[in-house]
């Protein structure tokens, strides 16, 4: 009897409710993810209404408690998006994220919570397509593993991500076309 | 500088126990330096414990805030009004630190939420290797600068000993792989130095009386002391 046991135990059956909306928050990079987000919605593609963006400088900016803020504000899951590896507009600001977000994962499996929830991805402003794929599959995911666990009524983590960060997080597209400008300008 | 390194979880809500106020002080010197117990460090610490209490389903107040540096009066007074609000303080200075500040404000209940470890040096970034015992009574300028105290597994006066293989240390776990023999450093810096006959000089036994061994230390520096 032992072994069926065993096997139940490897794989325990998750209850998924068809109802639950994940609220997940990804950390965008300018150069990049945040780019791909733009080229999906150009191309038309479609991908989960479950993702609220935070548009970085670089996801070098994002700390360990920027993740975790949102974690402890509600947010079923957490994704930084970056350039991909050795693409880094600042160089190596993509592989200190990775490592960032791999310390939050080790604070998660302290605390009892899947690490599942806080996630890197590499992308180019180029993938539309991937960008897309990432926030479904991601979403999809979150979903198999059920609600935070601290979710709270009347708590936004998209608004207490963006707190935590202050400065750091850049507005909106429509807001900070300017500044895209004067930034081109200097790479000419 | 002075390391330290974080507590695991489980230790510190032990330490914590159903205390409702929990203020956690960091410090913003040598902890902070070394990535363990600065404001940031006490941030995601405090952040962790108010998850972990939200998951419980315990109403706990949880703040953090920092120190210049616990280990002085007078920059304690800075954050006294916080550590007056809370049921209990958990530290993350290093163990001077954490007793200042257990000592100022007592009997208010002050936790360790890290383990000091040592005196050392960041070798690259992120990297901490041990270079001091503060054994009160300095032998380096005999062995190259390089101490016997602390760097030989053994605190050997007069090595190397026969677990010297190919410069390292016989001396070897799974978290203290590839360990340098200090008595064949000394060597080869003694030879660099041209000061080789060093190294057959027989040193008696070391007087541990100066170190922790004579029991706590005390240092007074009577032409500085305020008239």
């Amino acid at each position: 009897m032992a072994v069926p046991e065993a096997a139940e135990a490897a794989a325990p059956k998750k209850f998924v409710d068809p109802d639950f909306e994940p609220e997940i928050i990804v950390f965008a990079c300018h150069y990049c993810a945040y780019a791909a987000a733009d080229l999906a919605g150009s191309m038309r593609l479609q991908y989960p209404t479950n993702i609220r963006m935070i548009k970085l400088p670089c996801t070098g900016k994002l700390e360990v408690i920027h993740l975790l803020r949102a974690i402890e504000a509600g947010a079923d899951g957490v994704y930084a998006a970056g350039c991909m590896e050795g693409e880094c507009h600042y160089l190596k600001g993509n592989l200190w994220a990775r490592k960032r977000v791999d310390h939050v994962k080790d604070l998660l499996a302290e605390l009892g919570i899947e690490p599942e929830r806080v996630e890197m991805f590499n992308m180019s402003s180029a993938m539309g397509a991937k960008f897309a794929e990432v926030a479904t599959e991601f979403t999809e995911l979150i979903k198999q593993l059920g609600p935070n666990p601290v979710k709270r009524e009347g708590v936004s983590p998209h608004a207490a991500a963006r707190e935590a960060l202050g400065g750091v997080a850049m507005p909106d597209q429509a807001e900070s076309s300017v500044a895209v400008t004067v930034e081109e300008g200097h790479a000419e | 500088m002075i390391t330290a390194e974080r507590k695991p979880l489980d230790e510190i809500l032990e330490l914590v126990g159903d205390k409702k106020k929990i203020l956690v002080a960091g410090c913003d010197t040598c902890v902070a330096i070394c990535l363990t117990g600065g404001e940031k460090e006490a941030e995601i610490l405090a952040s962790e414990l108010r998850i972990k209490a939200e998951q419980e389903g315990r109403a706990v107040e949880v703040e953090h805030t920092a120190a210049i540096r616990q280990c002085e009066w007078e920059y304690l007074d800075m954050i006294a009004e916080k550590i007056e609000q809370a049921d209990v303080v958990l530290s993350m200075a290093c163990g001077i630190g954490i007793q200042s500040l257990a000592e100022k404000f007592a009997p208010k209940l002050v936790m360790p939420a890290v383990n000091t470890n040592m005196l050392g040096m960041p070798q690259e970034h992120a990297v901490w290797l041990e270079r001091c015992g503060a054994c009160g009574e300095c032998v380096i300028g005999e062995t190259a600068g390089i101490c016997p105290v602390v760097r030989c597994s053994k605190s050997l006066m007069n090595g190397p000993c026969g677990g010297s293989h190919d410069g390292k240390c016989e001396v070897t776990t799974p978290e203290k792989e590839d360990i340098d023999c200090a008595w064949a450093l000394i060597w080869e810096r003694l030879k660099a130095q041209g000061r080789e006959e060093l190294m057959f000089v027989n040193r008696p036994p070391k007087n541990w009386s100066k170190s922790s061994s004579g029991g706590p230390r005390k240092m007074v520096r009577e032409e500085a002391k305020p008239v």
